[in-house]
């Protein structure tokens, strides 16, 4: 095992026991209730930059995917009564299965076409759900929680948990993704397509491999949802804004290395979480907005360009 | 359930509904076109358009379409704007704009959708006008005067927008930019100011086609998320930038579109632009029409 690899565990472990203690010290329920949201944030960003940012495939379906992931976790517990796990293991298998049918759909499409294709997409099975009585269709369904699991004393510190558990998944699965030789394939993928067919990297395989991959941990993050909110509705489980979010938490952060969309998500999640308590929920998609402009338009590699930059900076002055 | 009559009805609102889609569609057929700008926003301003016919019509009472016109002047300082930004952030470096240029067209989008509900609120606004309201009655049949207008107005935008293009020099410069901006160069032009000029046509013609959008049906800030299908559908299957072809896949859309909502119901008729969309980028993405392969 390399250095960095020890170091990266050792991280992870370290973050995994920092969250298990946060359920046994804190007793308030808010940190919980906003900390899941911004995990929630981190599993999608990084799914979400195996296929965008790596290949550089605007997937515009975040929602499609989130929301079914939360659909999965509905179906599954009001037809079975599944539990937690089962219902995530569950999403991620759908999840997978979307991302191969989308590989294989899109296989030929670029740039914007890719991402409208996804848009799409996502009102096709948006408009499937809402039409699908057994699930609660337009209206949306409560949902009943389980009694909780020792050694947590709520479900939203379990659920949180849980969420870090993914998060160091995704995580995991996105950094093994981008040193190994798909994340070099895809790479040059992104630079140019027709030149990495060529010279045998096997673009098509590649592409649908990361549609896969990016789609299970996406559709997974979705799943705890349900319980979460103790509801769901496809309106708001299929929301665009999730789509958005997601494509700005990545930018934002920078999509060369999986470090860029945990800090992007980090960042705009937490501001989010801010804004929404002390403005308003417009403000917040406002906010979104205009920084997904700005990064876009002064800073195209993100965060992690940003400090590339300055410690080139420093690094020249020296010299 | 289901008769001769019925289909007929459907098949005429269907397309007077087509010839709307086209009027909306338009803006998007000469931006992403004619110019490959990925204009992601465009439904927005489209939706941005409504609201300012809404804000001429509740305060000063004037006619939705003549409001319509008023703003259009504006909307093209807009779009000249909206281009000159995009130029300087990405074309003009030469980089690739794919992900941050669909990036930066979301964002502006979701930007116009907030500063509307911020100004308008959440609420859905319609227009007042005398021919709102009223229907037109052949036999059985009951074709709204709302959608007649929208229809009338329609063709004639779209036979208007058609004629520039292929008759005034202006016209044919923009043809010309969308088939070789480089020859264009050689020749002694200046394409960005022709690219400019397309793109400020593009949102202008959004004017009269805020103003159908809010005649036809009330409108909220959100609507053109909707309409993000609809105009990219009717663009890709005409087969980009052709006028001709926008009509015609606008009406194929608008009849599809009346034919499922009679036999399945409103709640299906959201996913019908969506699904057609991804059938034509599937199975013929240069179109109906296509200008190349």
């Amino acid at each position: 095992m390399s250095r960095a690899s020890i170091r990266f565990w050792i991280g992870a472990t370290v973050f995994l026991v920092a969250i298990a203690l946060m359920t046994q010290v804190i007793d308030n329920e808010y940190p919980f209730f906003a900390g899941y949201v911004i995990l929630q944030f981190i599993v999608l960003a990084v799914a979400w930059s195996i296929l965008g940012g790596y290949a550089g495939y605007v997937n515009f379906g975040t929602s499609a995917f989130f929301g079914l992931g939360v659909y999965t976790a509905v179906f599954l517990s009001k037809a079975t009564g599944a539990p937690l796990a089962v219902q995530i293991a569950a999403a991620a298998i759908v999840g997978a299965l979307l991302g191969f049918a989308v590989g294989l759909v899109t296989l030929r499409m670029q740039g914007i076409y890719f991402s409208i294709a996804t848009i799409a997409l996502t009102i096709i099975i948006e408009t499937t759900v809402t039409n699908w009585r057994f699930v609660g269709g337009a209206a949306g369904i409560q949902m009943q929680r389980p009694p909780v699991m020792p050694p947590f004393h709520s479900y939203v510190q379990m659920l949180f948990f849980v969420q870090a558990l993914l998060v160091v998944l995704a995580v995991t699965i996105a950094r093994y993704t981008q040193i190994s030789w798909m994340g070099r394939g895809l790479q040059a993928l992104k630079d140019d397509e027709l030149a990495a067919e060529c010279t045998g990297v096997p673009t098509l395989r590649l592409k649908v491999l990361a549609c896969v991959i990016s789609g299970a941990l996406m559709c997974a993050a979705g799943a705890p949802a349900a319980m979460y909110l103790q509801y769901a509705d496809p309106s708001s489980a299929f929301n665009l804004n999730y789509s958005v979010s997601v494509l700005a938490m990545s930018l934002i952060g920078g999509t060369a290395h999986w470090v860029g969309p945990v800090l992007g998500a980090i960042l705009l999640g937490t501001t989010q979480q801010l804004l929404a308590v002390t403005i308003s929920s417009e403000a917040n998609v406002l906010v979104l907005g205009v920084m997904l402009v700005l990064f876009v338009v002064a800073a195209p590699e993100g965060l992690i360009g940003l400090i590339r930059r300055i410690g080139r900076n420093r690094a020249g002055g020296r010299t | 359930m289901f008769s001769m009559e019925l289909l007929l009805d459907a098949v005429v609102l269907g397309v007077l509904l087509g010839c709307f889609y086209a009027a909306v569609s338009l803006g998007l057929s000469v931006s992403f076109g004619l110019l490959d700008v990925p204009h992601v926003a465009h439904p927005a301003f489209l939706v941005m358009a409504s609201y300012g016919v809404f804000f001429l019509n509740d305060r000063f009472d004037i006619d939705p379409l003549l409001a319509g016109l008023f703003i259009t002047p504006l909307l093209f300082l807009f779009g000249l704007a909206a281009y000159r930004l995009y130029y300087e952030t990405f074309e003009k470096r030469g980089s690739d704009a794919g992900v941050r240029g669909i990036a930066f067209f979301f964002g502006i989008a979701f930007i116009v959708e907030v500063l509307i509900i911020l100004q308008f609120g959440v609420d859905q606004r319609s227009v007042t006008a005398s021919y709102i309201g009223k229907a037109w009655r052949i036999g059985d049949m009951r074709i709204p005067i709302r959608m007649l207008v929208a229809f009338a107005v329609a063709s004639a935008m779209t036979i208007l927008l058609a004629l520039y293009l292929s008759r005034t020099f202006m016209g044919r410069a923009i043809r010309a930019v969308a088939q070789d901006q480089e020859a264009l160069r050689l020749m002694g032009a200046n394409p960005v100011r022709i690219k400019q000029w397309a793109f400020g046509i593009a949102t202008a013609v959004l004017g009269i086609a805020g103003a159908l959008l809010i005649i036809v049906a009330p409108v909220d800030p959100m609507l053109g998320r909707a309409y993000i299908g609809r105009t990219f559908c009717v663009v890709v299957m005409a087969g980009l930038g052709s006028m001709t072809g926008t009509l015609v896949a606008a009406i194929i859309l608008g009849v599809a579109e009346t034919i499922v909502l009679t036999l399945f119901g409103a709640s299906w008729a959201p996913a019908i632009s969506f699904a057609m969309l991804l059938g034509v980028l599937a199975i013929r993405p240069q179109g109906l029409f296509g200008r190349r392969s």
